[in-house]
């Protein structure tokens, strides 16, 4: 089988050429500043990739949940108030596409209002609206329709479709969602223009190095490669171990069914797991091209 | 094999030398001599591409080496063996792996371990093959450039002030390899100003002594 020339270079390049490297002097502080910034923003990056994620998670909940349900409030005066509730509720039954219409009990109300008042609260000696729940079906109601018949049989009734606060919800969570890409995106130019300074200095560095590899008649090309794939290795190695202690640490977060929440289903579920892989082939392509530049860019200057 | 023709070179708004003309012909030993800052090491520089004449035209083995990609340069090199006078070593690599380096760069694979140990041996320097560059004396050090210089088997090979820091009898060692290795055929220009060595070499094989004084390049009479 013939293997293609992008796959054969992309091999040599990951398992190199020990001998054309070793014209390269190993220097220390580079060697480590690179291999730390591969780990550090690759450990970031899993974190945005998780944000970003977990907030689409987010987004897709609440435009599901919130789209599928609605609620009609009822205000009548206190004799009127149970015939209102059965009309309504018949109204609501004889609609089509309202897969379910369901009375909320008082107990369900008092949890509703605990939150701003307290426990204990005595519902049945309030004047409050009631509520019916509604439950859509796949394709949902026509809601300017159910109003008008709404209108003309239960006066004191209004239906809540939550299209005016679910909007704004779902944006922000696709806002959130964004601006994990974003960082994502940083994090990525980030890395290249550190790894091009590192680059940048090893190659100044080494401008004797150059100086004898092209006496002794090296070409361009293998000069850059000897520092593009050193520097491609260290930033694929760092960012390995970046993503590995970034994947530990979203283990270590308590996960959504103990606690709740939005910052505890910071994280990955199933194949998502599979995600953060991603991240150290796609730093190491991004050292290669940055090495690839500063070198070719050095060369050029050096001629 | 490298033609010189009208070459003049400037730098910092002053002219070095013009109107200078030189060919080593394939077999030739030329000795280039003349006072410190003439312009021999520039010369031989034009030799190799490393410099690019301001004037007049360079050929390297038939291409006019101001037409030639900085990759046509390289593989120029290749055929053209330099021993510098202060020898350009790859200071953290072992003394055989220097002389190695032309060969690893080319990703010539024909020249096995022997024929490395062989040339090492033929320098002298098989003890000191596993050390490092800075650890040698200035006569090995000028060993190991010449081995190095060689080990592609070049056309032409350029020795700029070889023998300017080591000993007379290290001097003679030095110039009785260059003048084996122009036996083989190959083409040499050696540039010094060690006149005694001129004179020696002269006894061993025919060569022309060319001085650059003055900006001019002249073929040097009977005072030598």
């Amino acid at each position: 089988m013939r293997v293609p020339a992008f796959a054969r270079r992309g091999w040599l390049l990951l398992i190199g050429d020990p001998k054309a490297e070793r014209a390269v002097p190993p220097s220390g502080f580079t060697a480590w500043l690179t291999s730390f910034t591969a780990a550090a923003m690759a450990f970031l990056a899993v974190f945005a990739m998780a944000f970003s994620f977990a907030a689409g998670r987010l987004a897709d909940r609440w435009s599901d949940e919130l789209a599928r349900t609605s609620t009609l409030r009822l205000s009548a005066p206190a004799g009127q108030m149970e015939a209102q509730t059965a009309t309504a509720l018949e109204v609501l039954t004889t609609t089509p596409g309202v897969a379910e219409a369901r009375l909320l009990s008082e107990a369900e109300q008092q949890a509703l209002l605990e939150p701003w008042f307290g426990p204990g609260l005595p519902v049945a000696s309030l004047p409050l609206p009631r509520l019916i729940e509604i439950i859509e079906e796949e394709d949902g109601f026509d809601a300017a329709g159910l109003r008008a018949r709404l209108q003309a049989e239960v006066p004191g009734a209004v239906l809540d479709d939550h299209t005016r606060w679910r909007e704004p919800l779902v944006a922000a969570a696709a806002r959130l969602r964004s601006l994990g890409w974003l960082a994502l995106l940083l994090i990525g130019a980030s890395t290249g223009a550190m790894i091009t300074l590192a680059a940048q200095a090893a190659l100044a560095a080494n401008a004797q190095v150059i100086r004898v590899m092209r006496l002794v008649g090296a070409q361009d090309a293998y000069i850059a490669r000897a520092f593009v794939r050193r520097f491609t290795q260290r930033t694929l190695s760092g960012a390995l171990a970046g993503m590995a202690a970034g994947m530990a640490a979203l283990l270590l977060i308590p996960r959504t069914e103990v606690a709740g929440g939005f910052l505890t289903g910071l994280g990955f579920t199933g194949a998502g797991w599979l995600w953060p892989l991603a991240i150290p082939p796609l730093a190491a392509l991004v050292a290669f091209a940055a090495t690839r530049t500063a070198a070719t860019r050095r060369l050029r200057d050096l001629s | 094999m490298i033609e010189l023709s009208h070459v003049a070179y400037s730098y910092g708004g002053g002219e070095l030398f013009s109107d200078l003309s030189l060919t080593l012909s394939p077999g030739s030993f030329h000795f280039l001599t003349g006072p410190s800052g003439a312009g021999k090491t520039t010369l031989m520089k034009l030799c190799y591409g490393e410099l690019i004449a301001t004037a007049g035209e360079v050929r390297l083995f038939g291409e006019d080496a101001r037409q030639m990609s900085r990759d046509g340069i390289a593989l120029a090199r290749r055929r053209i063996g330099v021993v510098h006078q202060d020898c350009q070593f790859l200071d953290h690599l072992p003394v055989s792996e220097n002389i190695a380096l032309p060969l690893t760069v080319a990703g010539r694979k024909d020249k096995g371990i022997q024929d490395l140990a062989d040339l090492i041996a033929w320098v002298g320097l098989t003890k000191q093959a596993s050390q490092l560059p800075p650890e040698l004396s200035g006569g090995e050090r000028q060993r190991a450039a010449l081995a190095r210089a060689v080990i592609m088997s070049p056309d032409v090979i350029l020795a700029d002030e070889p023998t300017g820091n080591i000993d007379w009898e290290m001097s003679q060692r030095l110039l009785r390899l260059l003048v084996e290795l122009n036996r083989m055929g190959k083409t040499v220009l050696v540039a010094t100003h060690d006149m005694a060595l001129i004179r020696a070499a002269k006894q061993e094989v025919q060569s022309r002594v060319l001085r650059l004084t003055e900006r001019r390049l002249q073929l040097a009479g009977a005072d030598l």
